[in-house]
């Protein structure tokens, strides 16, 4: 790890100051990340700025009927909150399917959409990454890339977005808070992370003055039909290959609202409105699921290694909304795919 | 051999002159100061700094779990986080669970149940078992696999992990529904 200089914020003003005065410095919350990057040399910064005594540690009702989470709010502490065990289980279920409990203790709700790709190019520095180094090239491109993108790459970039709490916030429609030098704003989930393009090096929309305060959610929470499946090679503690969050509204056996996104497929938390809209008013059977999927993967691409996630995210995305529908959501302790 | 172009070593960067910091944590119930550099682990503290080499370092990365202690009462990758970002907190570490000569329930069941071969794994473990049971969120076998999955145990004693969680947890049960009854 390379040596920098260490502030704590004393409120999210003066946190705005510090990041604004030096582009270089970075905000550290959990850490999770960071520090890894850091010990690999991925990420250098010269000064780290410790926002974790912010008071943006509560969940609190909004006046549409919502709530309000503040970004230090860890992972754990949110995927048991009352409040989202009640109303959004598809939020608590994705947070519960990814890292280990040591981690989500740890892991702030702001810093969880922050974190990076999981791709090995990107943390091996002996190796060209545009994400890490722009214009070097990319190694997964032709390399080994069991674990990349099907939908959304780019010739520079085939990386994943690797979260799965990201996931559902994209299904649930989550809009994110922030605070810069000119003043706060709120961004929607969809238009937060980005796609790689040819600046595979931003992730986010987010500018270098911001701070993520919260995490906002709209009072329709799917609590009765909803499921987070997780397909990984491993049971637990494992990054998705692919995962899929659905949230549905069934009146009668007739698919009345839905939201379906993807993870581990794209570089960021994967939404098909067009699916969607085919889903919306179609009977809950295995026909309509098989056509929404076709629709969600029409543009999917493999790269080789990983030209099995299109089937799997196929089969995926009918069986996570055969799950819902059915009001039977994958459990995250018992991992039996039913 | 061709020497290779390495992006990580082409620039020389500016890096501040360490300026070491002071920090007060209260380790297994003793307030300790120590004076570190803002880049050193909390796990790093504890083992170089204050000599409780209890806590293993494992993969150093957050894969593995060795590292696990408590901070708050919660169990944590010492690995991950910054000794300077703890100033203040309570930490708790293997060498802090046995009280008056007495072992943890845990660090017995863990003899009782054979649930270690090399041992190294071990101070984690427990120490992560501390928090799953405080935690109260696993009731069943399976779910204390899934709680306990940040714990890597490479010789593979998960079985009799698992029992000796489970052992606690239901003699904890059983002590509770005797008090209830008296």
């Amino acid at each position: 790890m390379n040596n920098f200089e260490y502030a704590r914020a004393s409120d999210v003003a003066d946190a705005v100051r510090r990041i604004a005065a030096d582009p270089a410095a970075k905000f550290i919350a959990g850490g999770t990340n960071l520090i890894d990057l850091m010990k690999e040399n991925v990420a250098r910064p010269s000064r780290l700025i410790d926002i974790t005594r912010l008071p943006l540690d509560k969940v609190e009702e909004t006046r549409d009927g919502g709530l309000r989470i503040g970004a230090l709010v860890p992972n754990s502490d949110l995927a048991y909150h009352p409040r989202i065990e009640a109303r959004y289980p598809l939020l608590g279920s994705a947070i519960l399917a990814g890292a280990s409990q040591q981690l989500r203790n740890m892991a702030s709700t702001g810093g969880n959409l922050l974190q990076r790709t999981r791709c090995m190019y990107f943390y091996d520095t002996t190796t060209p990454c545009n994400k890490r180094e722009p214009g070097s090239g990319c190694s997964a491109i032709g390399g080994i890339n069991r674990n990349h993108a099907i939908l959304g790459t780019s010739e520079h970039c085939i990386a994943t977005h690797p979260s799965d709490m990201c996931v559902a916030l994209a299904a649930l429609d989550a809009r994110v808070p922030a605070t810069g030098r000119s003043g706060e704003r709120s961004i929607a989930f969809a238009d937060f992370h980005r796609l790689p393009g040819d600046t595979p090096q931003i992730d986010s929309n987010l500018r270098a003055d911001e701070i993520i305060t919260a995490i906002e959610l709209p009072p329709q929470g799917f609590a009765k039909n909803y499921s987070y499946l997780k397909i990984r090679d491993r049971l637990s503690y494992a990054f998705a290959l692919v995962s899929i969050a659905v949230g549905l509204e069934v009146e009668g056996g007739t698919i009345k609202a839905a939201r379906l996104a993807l993870g581990g497929v794209a570089h960021k938390p994967w939404r098909d409105r067009e699916a969607e809209a085919q889903l919306d008013s179609a009977p809950a059977t295995a026909e309509s699921f098989q056509r929404a999927a076709a629709t969600v993967l029409r543009d999917a691409r493999g790269f080789g290694h990983n030209d099995f996630k299109i089937e799997l995210a196929r089969r995926g995305i009918v069986r996570a909304l055969a799950q819902a529908a059915r009001g039977t959501p994958q459990s995250q302790a018992d991992k039996r795919i039913r | 051999m061709a020497e290779q172009p390495s992006t990580a070593r082409k620039r020389p960067e500016k890096f501040p002159t360490p300026a070491k910091m002071t920090v007060t944590l209260h380790v297994n119930g003793v307030e300790r100061k120590l004076t570190v550099a803002p880049w050193t682990t909390l796990l790093d503290a504890l083992r170089l700094h204050l000599d409780l080499t209890g806590t293993k370092k494992g993969c150093d990365h957050g894969q593995c779990g060795a590292c696990t202690v408590l901070v708050d009462g919660r169990r944590i990758n010492a690995c991950l986080t910054l000794a300077v970002m703890k100033e203040g907190a309570q930490v708790t570490t293997i060498e802090g669970l046995a009280q008056a000569g007495k072992l943890h329930p845990l660090q017995q069941a863990f003899i009782d149940h054979d649930a270690f071969q090399c041992g190294y794994c071990t101070p984690g473990q427990i120490c992560s078992a501390v928090g799953l049971i405080a935690e109260g969120r696993a009731r069943t076998a399976d779910e204390i696999r899934e709680l306990m999955s940040g714990n890597i145990c490479r010789c593979g004693a998960y079985p009799n992990i698992v029992a000796a969680i489970e052992g606690v947890m239901s003699g904890k049960a059983a002590a509770k529904t005797r008090e209830a009854g008296r």
